[in-house]
């Protein structure tokens, strides 16, 4: 009496699935962009109150002087220099292998990792750039001497783990950042009549 | 004769539909490439930049913890040779620095706070000066990672 029909199911009409997710994507095409967003990273010293400000008395074989003027020439310790040059300036300033008494002095420390290391710790590139300086003069300045110090810590890390710097646990970045620390010391340029909008 | 021709004609035309069960899927999954690898553009461009090229930059790292600051030339004025600042969807001086950095920390997260990125998307023909004004604008208001945004150049060794 009950007994089961065999009754068709007619099969769910899925023709416009196709034209749905067609808008989807459309959609996502017209509101997304592509591009991944780059660039180099900084850390700006703390603001300076006018009490707190301290001249810090360092030797001049500790300073690395980069001036930019508002040709976009720039300058190293008074001499002109391109920016692949000073890229190799920059490494063999920091590192001074051969404890030259001219470039920055070094200390013994010990170092998580290492051991007991050689580290550069007391040197300090001064930058200074003019307020007609183009951004990309800057840039490319700033990009050097990244530059400089990212051949040194994979030189390091290469010669001590192994492998490229890249490659490093953060542990062992830390290691290296004790080793070669960025010591950058940025002067801003003096407030002048008629600056940036 | 002719009458049968046509109508064999006819039969032999009948193809079977192309089947289109696969066609959602296949978009379906378009559709997620795509929403992986896009990210919504947020922001109506007021200013023109084009930044500058390195070969050390590195990827910004989560989103909800930059904030953007844009500087470049004015779209849509007479004279191309103005700079000007845009925060969020307008134009800004240097003074609304302040209020845009707080109305940002208010938005983050607590954890987005600790790591907030100030990525400066500066064009390259920017004289130095206002660049240093907005830097020193972040100081004050202790926004002291910065990013320079640029795009990647290959490496040519030498």
């Amino acid at each position: 009496m009950f007994r089961k029909q065999r009754r068709d199911v007619s099969g769910l009409n899925t023709t416009s699935t196709a034209d749905i997710s067609f808008m989807l994507l459309i959609f996502f095409l017209v509101t997304s962009s592509m591009n991944t967003d780059k660039g180099l990273f900084r850390q700006l010293p703390p603001p300076e109150d006018d009490a707190r400000e301290q001249e810090i008395e360092v030797k001049k074989r500790n300073v690395l002087e980069l001036v930019l003027d508002g040709n976009d020439r720039l300058t190293c310790n008074g001499e002109p220099i391109s920016n692949q040059d000073l890229t190799l300036r920059v490494e063999e300033f920091v590192a001074n292998r051969n404890d030259a008494p001219d470039l920055p002095e070094k200390s013994l420390r010990e170092v998580h990792l290492m051991g007991r290391v050689m580290v550069s710790d007391r040197h300090v590139i001064t930058v200074k750039a003019d307020r007609n300086t183009t951004y990309n003069a800057y840039f490319e300045m700033q990009n050097a001497i990244v530059r400089g110090y990212g051949h040194l810590r994979d030189q390091l890390a290469r010669s001590s783990f192994h492998h490229s710097y890249a490659r490093c646990s953060q542990e062992e970045r830390d290691a290296i950042a004790l080793v070669y620390p960025q010591r950058i010391s940025e002067t801003l340029p003096e407030k002048t009549e008629g600056g940036g909008k | 004769m002719r009458n049968r021709y046509f109508s064999r004609s006819q039969e032999e035309r009948e193809m079977p539909g192309l089947n289109m069960a696969s066609l959602p899927d296949l978009i379906f999954t378009v559709l997620f490439f795509f929403m992986i690898v896009t990210h919504m553009r947020d922001v109506d461009m007021k200013v023109r930049y084009e930044v500058p090229q390195g070969t050390e930059v590195k990827k910004l790292g989560h989103k909800g913890s930059i904030s953007n600051i844009y500087v470049g030339h004015r779209i849509n004025s007479a004279d191309g040779e103005d700079f000007c600042i845009q925060l969020d969807n307008q134009v800004a001086t240097i003074d609304d620095i302040k209020v845009f950095l707080e109305e940002e920390r208010q938005r983050m997260s607590s954890e987005d706070q600790a790591r907030m990125t100030v990525s400066i998307k500066a064009d390259r023909d920017v004289p130095m000066g206002l660049i240093s004004d907005i830097k020193r604008a972040l100081q004050r208001e202790y926004a002291l990672k910065i990013n320079y945004a640029a795009t990647e150049k290959k490496i040519v060794e030498n």
